[in-house]
């Protein structure tokens, strides 16, 4: 009988994941609809065709190097300089596929390399909080993916197509995901250990953000302070009892 | 019409980007890894988060100054709170988003 209560509910579970996942997707979106839209209009006015914005959007899917390669194409590079510096904006997402390893070991390898597509600093950020709470699997996660990368692609056609006439910062939108990485951020702090691994990356990160031009700063701080860590847990045995 | 010049670019720009994102994942996923890669790993998702966000509050303008009274790391602080107290994800980024409206108002 209980048996197939718990089968009953596994059932209705997974048959709710397209839904689990689209609700899960609406913060990132929130944030993506003005970025989008923002980088359509800066697309269109360096020469692009929103066909060919979306076609970006949909080939690479990565907003930060997106504007980048966008300034660097009205600026005249070469390919070549352009592929270089998307491959080293995009490097911290190294890390965060290997974070996002440790809940996906039984997936099967196609889905796995479809998985890949999707992660951003946004999703791995909504993904992995819901993978460590529990109740969270690769179904509803690859959903989340994937909504976030089609309202990522509309809205950055719909900026290429008159997003000019959209006005900019409406309503705060343009805080909704400095909000929800700050809550998920939160929800990361999980005992001293965390808590004192975060203040490491985020003093280091603003340190070099400052010193150094480019992004590598959220990489380099941040295996910073997780190796601090580390070491700390080693330590200092008494500063990794987590809190739930 | 897409150029084929920009067509190779979006494949360079587009492998360049999935590579990093599919290797770990791919590679990873099926090992058993060391108790410290583990910790390791344990820990990188905070240090992330944290190395994104606060930049973003704390630094403005291109090349990046530190600016310590500005409108998003002000309204960061009682949105932190927010999120600490309630741990409410959704209430969290719309109480944002008021405050940052509001506060850009005053600014």
């Amino acid at each position: 009988m209980t048996r197939e209560i718990h089968s009953k509910k596994t059932e209705s579970r997974e048959r709710g994941f397209l839904r689990e996942g689209i609700k899960a997707a609406w913060p990132i979106c929130l944030g993506y609809v003005p970025i989008g839209l923002a980088f359509g209009v800066l697309a269109q006015k360096a020469g692009l065709q929103p066909l060919e914005v979306g076609l970006m959007s949909l080939l690479v899917f990565a907003g930060s190097s997106q504007f980048i390669a966008v300034s660097m194409i009205s600026a005249g590079a070469d390919a070549l300089p352009i592929i270089v510096t998307t491959f080293t904006v995009n490097l911290r997402h190294l890390l965060m596929s290997s974070s996002l390893s440790l809940y996906l070991g039984r997936l099967q390898r196609g889905w796995i390399s479809l998985f890949s597509y999707g992660v951003t600093d946004e999703s791995f950020a909504v993904n992995l909080t819901r993978f460590r709470d529990g109740g969270w699997h690769w179904r509803p996660a690859l959903v989340l993916n994937h909504t976030a990368n089609l309202v990522w692609i509309v809205s950055t056609v719909l900026g290429a197509l008159g997003g000019q006439f959209i006005p900019a910062g409406a309503f705060g939108i343009d805080y909704a995901l400095v909000a929800m990485f700050l809550c998920l951020l939160v929800f990361q702090l999980r005992g001293k250990l965390h808590a004192v691994t975060a203040v490491l990356a985020g003093v280091l990160a603003v340190v070099l953000a400052l010193a150094i031009p480019g992004n590598a700063y959220v990489v380099i701080a941040s295996m910073a302070a997780a190796t601090i860590g580390v070491f700390l847990k080693h330590l200092r045995p008494s500063l990794s009892g987590e809190k739930s | 019409m897409i150029h084929s010049d920009y067509l190779l670019l979006l494949i360079g720009m587009g492998l360049v980007t999935y590579i990093p994102r599919w290797v770990p994942l791919f590679y990873l996923s099926r090992r058993r890894l060391p108790q410290w890669v583990v910790d390791w790993l344990e820990l990188i998702p905070v240090a992330i988060l944290s190395a994104l966000v606060l930049p973003e509050i704390m630094t403005l303008g291109d090349p990046r100054e530190f600016v310590l009274l500005n409108p998003k790391l002000l309204v960061a602080v009682p949105t932190f709170f927010f999120a600490l107290k309630t741990r409410s994800l959704g209430g969290t980024v719309i109480l944002g988003m008021l405050l940052f409206w509001l506060a850009k108002k005053f600014f």
